[in-house]
């Protein structure tokens, strides 16, 4: 492994991708977000990569698609506004069956909202990116370390599943700064796939990368193997992070940033000698439920931290299917809860169970 | 029995689904025609755009991609920057190119994206079914400009070729059509010239055919033809916008 290096969130995810053999860039200016992009602009010259700066993110994304196609690793980057506009080409890559990287640096919204860190894209990340019933595997890091290791993991069970893989990460962890540990750069892998459109060179039948299918059985049958393939990862890839959970009457539940401050505000009460406890959904698609739902019958009361109205929150009550009372707190609009916000909830739901 | 002519090579044995009198089928021959000579269709990414030509991804022999609406030059470039050794063409048509892709298409040439650009200029919506589209003429009737196109509500027709031909990064922008036999030649060998310069490492280039609609025209393919020398020549007139290589001689 590599030496310990002081860097942005939004640099780290940069070079991590450039370690993980990505060597095509497509993107366009969005705050807060900017610095992979520019990151990106410095590096893939020097390792023959390719940046490309868009018209839009509409034009980024159908880049990506053209890659990802020919069968070449291949990422974009963008902020909340941004992915709005990359629904299409998202929707067209899961349904083409192409393996793509999608960073959200997430930003209040709606609309043009704010460029202050926000969690209020995850039902867009996880439910509803696009038209169509698919899903993308999506990863949400609460530390630049994470940021680093969920680039290479994303990147590598994107390809297995042959699907579009999202970083959900938001505009403080994209703009701070820590201390990483950058894994050994892997050679990029263009030859692998044996269904890219990158020329048949005599050798094989026709390629084709297509979502259209006019004969509505032919397209059931293809979208059922494809949930087929998402029930396989739903029971093989959920992650989630627990903390202080086996004792624990009240668990909070929340990832990313906001999990960063609902730690701090755990910590505090158990210091008050409240049994509470942390779960910290890595993947958001697949929802860790399983995670959850081994502490539905010993925690009394589940709180959900996010920084938006509430989206995950319908996640833990699915998970939880009613068997306990299911909180929120949150702040939205780029506000971000301070630890002692979260604490006194904890605090409020504590005089409950009594 | 002696063989008279046959096949490219570069097209499958999948019929064509279009209508009676539509061009689209000579022009997939030409494409296909210029594959076969330039022996280059192992190495060819067509790009299939969404209208009546979504399905040239069965009618290539070559690897193709499905984009969407108006996004064709977005993939293209997307794979031929990931694959600069590949040979990558978009066949697009008007609402697809010039409203939908509009913003993609002068990008793409604006750059000088080393692709060829087939555009397909008919007037019309064709598969949903004959609407207005950027290039439908003033006074023309559509499904969606019943009593005739008014350019001062509906907007002005954008000739696509003048257009771009201003931009630095074209390599060619040629108007051709494939009415008679002196003029399918004429398109051949153009569509042949823009692959050439791709190979040559030339930029951006479009060979734009003025094609027919028959069924949304409302007229017998005779007569869709007749219309288009009447109609659509005058206003979308042949000949080579720009040409890098004339140019500089």
């Amino acid at each position: 492994m590599g030496e310990r290096v002081l860097m942005k969130g939004n640099e780290a995810i940069a070079e991590a991708a450039i370690a993980a053999g990505c060597r095509h860039f497509f993107g366009y200016p969005i705050t807060p977000q900017t610095e992979v992009a520019a990151y990106m602009s410095k590096r893939m010259p020097k390792v023959d990569g390719v940046y490309l700066q868009a018209e839009s993110e509409v034009a980024s994304i159908n880049m990506v698609l053209g890659a990802g196609a020919a069968g070449v690793r291949v990422m974009t980057s963008t902020s909340s506004p941004g992915v709005s506009l990359m629904a299409e080409g998202i929707s067209y890559i899961a349904g083409s069956d192409v393996p793509a990287l999608i960073i959200n640096v997430q930003r209040g919204g709606p609309g043009l909202g704010g460029i202050q860190p926000s969690q209020a894209d995850y039902f867009q990340a996880t439910k509803s990116t696009g038209h169509g019933d698919f899903h993308m595997l999506v990863f949400a890091p609460s530390t630049v370390q994470e940021m680093v290791d969920f680039v290479s993991i994303a990147f590598d069970l994107g390809d297995k599943y042959r699907m579009p893989a999202m970083i959900l990460s938001d505009g403080m962890l994209g703009q701070m700064m820590e201390p990483v540990e950058l894994p050994e750069a892997r050679n990029p892998d263009n030859d692998s796939k044996d269904w890219a459109a990158c020329g048949h060179k005599g050798k094989r039948e026709h390629n084709v990368i297509n979502s259209l299918y006019i004969q509505p059985q032919t397209l059931e049958d293809l979208v059922r193997a494809r949930y087929e393939k998402y029930e396989k990862i739903k029971e093989e890839e959920q992650r989630a992070e627990e903390y202080l959970t086996e004792d624990a009457e009240i668990i909070v539940v929340a990832y990313g940033a906001s999990s960063r401050v609902s730690r701090s505000a755990v910590d505090k009460a158990r210091k008050e000698g409240i049994k509470v406890g942390l779960i910290r959904p890595i993947t958001l698609w697949p929802f860790p439920e399983k995670t959850i739902a081994k502490y539905v019958d010993s925690a009394k009361k589940f709180l959900t931290v996010e920084m938006s109205m509430g989206q995950m929150v319908d996640d833990v009550r699915l998970a939880v299917n009613g068997k306990k009372p299911v909180e929120f707190y949150g702040r939205t609009g780029g506000m971000i809860p301070a630890p002692n916000e979260v604490y006194n909830k904890i605090v409020e739901m504590k005089g409950g169970v009594q | 029995m002696a063989v008279k002519g046959e096949k490219p090579r570069a097209l499958t044995d999948v019929p064509f689904h279009y209508c009676p009198g539509c061009t689209h089928g000579i022009v997939h021959r030409l494409v296909a025609e210029v594959i076969d000579e330039l022996g280059i269709e192992g190495k060819t990414v067509g790009i299939a755009s969404v209208g009546c030509s979504v399905f040239t991804y069965n009618y290539f022999n070559c690897d193709m991609v499905q984009a969407p609406h108006g996004r064709a030059p977005a993939v293209a470039t997307g794979v031929k920057r990931a694959r600069p050794d590949n040979v990558v063409f978009t066949y697009q048509g008007d609402g697809d190119l010039a409203a939908i892709g509009a913003g993609e298409t002068v990008h793409a040439a604006a750059r000088g994206e080393n692709i060829v650009v087939i555009f397909i200029n008919n007037a019309i919506y064709g598969m949903t079914g004959g609407q207005m589209a950027p290039t439908t003429l003033p006074g023309q009737v559509t499904q969606t400009t019943p009593y005739g196109r008014d350019t001062k509500t509906a907007g002005n027709p954008i000739r696509v070729c003048e257009l771009l031909s201003s931009l630095d990064g074209v390599a060619l922008a040629q108007r051709v059509t494939v009415d008679n036999v002196k003029n399918v030649k004429n398109a051949k060998k153009a569509i042949k010239k823009a692959f050439e310069y791709q190979m040559e490492g030339l930029g951006y280039s479009i060979v734009e055919v003025v094609s027919t609609c028959p069924t949304n025209w409302g007229l017998s393919p005779k007569d869709a033809l007749q219309w288009l020398r009447d109609n659509m020549l005058p206003y979308y007139p042949l000949g080579v916008y720009k040409d890098v290589k004339e140019a500089k001689e």
